[in-house]
């Protein structure tokens, strides 16, 4: 514990980099998951293609994949990200296919009577899908969207491997400082990770219990 | 609507393909070495060492890098290791009566060949494994067996004028994480911006794409990378730390160790190790062999 105590700093600077990784990523994920679920939804069939194109290049790729295409890949045709935000975009990327695939079974659970009504009353596809629809598919999906977002945390642990000082890359990094300190290393990381996991899941909950809805 | 799926999804890992035929595979397979340490046949050991365990089981565990040109690195045709470290291993191998074929490969990178050696999922550990006194605490070290230094690499033509450590200050220089350059770096040249990755390759990838400077690490990994990069790299030639690699095994093993060191003299004396270099790091290089390290028996 004494050398956890030591190394408090580094820590601290992997916790925060792991932090700020997942809430832009998650950000872009949610963003963009909402948007691909609506173009999965609308009635204009390409834009459904392209959203399935995504969500179908994404969801089957191997997220190591996706960040090695946007470190190593992309610079063979000269387009240099910076490693965070490399991170950012390949986590951030690849989640929104789940958050879409999540949302899209949000809007199938609404009711289709409900998208009916309100194109009766003389709303638009978007209007209906921003006032009626969404509104009553986040409910649902509060649970799995959880699910998506605590998997993202620990996704982010492969952003070590390409140039991200996050959490897990002190595994490695104190282990050689001192080996004989792995079992204390290992723990400081996991509780770390459970430090923005926990809170997330409790977070969830709370918000899903909040918006409860009775059918 | 089942048609449209079938035909993005067809399109998906058809982008994926063509995005992914960018990159290189850095193949850099050698024809698999001959084994020229004979194999000691009547050999006793007194009843209960290391020496005699192994023996007697006829095979041995050796933990070696799979990454690292010229000293571990495998041979995706033979799917086994190759390079100087390998060399060495074999030599201690065959004077235990252990055939070459009989001993069993575990790929250890830097951060786990203390647990590996403390588990005992390894008998020994040959894999550019730098003596020093914080893993003396750990493990035992039989060797050195060779003495390499920290280098920098740089691009063709050395576009930065980087010609030591100092000059790295602003600059960013690529390393492995969990690595003991890497800490060099961090400890003594606090003014350079250090890009860590897992896997020295990437390094180089990095290098040739321009996101870094330089690339540091022992140089013989360096001259590797060189030898494999078609002139995209230079080696600065300027080592500035010495790194004694050493044969990990398990503590307090002294008999063992002693064993090796043995065995690692009389491999100086009878010209196998030169041999072994000449056939591996010495023929990447293109380097005759230097002289042999003194065994430090502490």
């Amino acid at each position: 514990m004494q050398f956890l105590a030591d190394n408090f700093g580094l820590l601290w600077d992997a916790f925060l980099t792991t932090l700020s990784l997942s809430l832009l990523a998650g950000l872009l994920a949610l963003v963009l998951g909402t948007l691909l679920a609506a173009a999965r939804v609308s009635p204009i069939p390409p834009l459904r293609g392209l959203a399935t194109f995504y969500v179908e290049v994404f969801r089957n790729t191997p997220l190591t994949v996706v960040f090695f295409f946007m470190i190593f890949g992309l610079p063979q045709i000269d387009f240099i990200l910076g490693f965070f935000t490399g991170a950012v975009l390949s986590l951030g990327l690849y989640t929104a296919a789940f958050v879409g695939e999540a949302i899209r079974s949000g809007i199938n659970a609404v009711s289709a009577g409900q998208a009916e009504a309100s194109r009766a009353i003389g709303l638009t596809f978007g209007q209906s899908l921003r006032e009626v629809v969404l509104p009553q598919a986040f409910r649902t999906v509060i649970p799995p969207l959880g699910n998506v977002f605590i998997a993202m945390v620990k996704n982010s642990s492969i952003a070590a491997g390409f140039a991200t000082s996050e959490l897990s890359s002190l595994l490695p990094r104190l282990v050689n400082a001192d080996a004989g300190q792995l079992t204390a290393v290992l723990l400081g990381v996991v509780i770390a990770y459970m430090l923005i996991t926990l809170p997330l899941a409790f977070g969830v909950h709370r918000l899903e219990r909040r918006v409860a809805i009775l059918r | 609507m089942r048609i449209t799926r079938y035909a993005a999804s067809l399109a998906a890992a058809g982008f994926l393909l063509t995005a992914c035929g960018g990159s290189e595979a850095g193949n850099q397979a050698e024809e698999a070495t001959e084994n020229t340490a004979e194999v000691a046949e009547e050999v006793e050991f007194e009843a209960g060492t290391t020496m005699a365990e192994l023996n007697e089981a006829g095979s041995i565990t050796i933990g070696t890098k799979f990454d690292q040109p010229g000293f571990g690195l495998l041979n995706p045709n033979t799917e086994e290791p190759e390079g100087f470290d390998v060399e060495i291993a074999k030599i201690v191998a065959a004077k235990l009566g252990i055939a070459a074929e009989d001993i069993e490969w575990v790929e250890t990178v830097s951060a786990n060949r203390e647990p590996f050696l403390q588990n005992g999922q390894v008998d020994m550990v040959v894999a550019t494994y730098t003596i020093n006194d914080a893993r003396k605490q750990l493990i035992d070290f039989a060797g050195p067996y060779y003495e390499a230094g920290q280098d920098i690499m740089v691009a063709e033509g050395n576009p930065g004028g980087i010609e030591g450590p100092e000059d790295l200050a602003g600059k960013n220089v690529c390393s492995v994480e969990g690595s003991t350059p890497a800490q060099n770096i961090r400890d003594n040249y606090p003014e350079a911006t250090l890009t860590l990755f897992d896997v020295y390759s990437k390094c180089a990838d990095a290098l040739a794409a321009g996101q870094v400077d330089a690339v540091t690490t022992d140089n013989v990994i360096l001259t590797g990378l060189v030898a494999g990069s078609d002139g995209g790299f230079e080696l600065v030639g300027n080592p500035f730390t010495t790194e004694p690699y050493g044969i990990g095994v398990t503590l307090g093993d002294t008999e063992f160790r002693n064993f090796i060191n043995d065995v690692l003299e009389e491999s100086f004396e009878d010209g196998s190790w030169a041999e072994a270099w000449d056939r591996t790091a010495g023929d990447i290089s293109g380097t005759e062999a230097p002289e042999p390290p003194s065994v430090d028996r502490y």
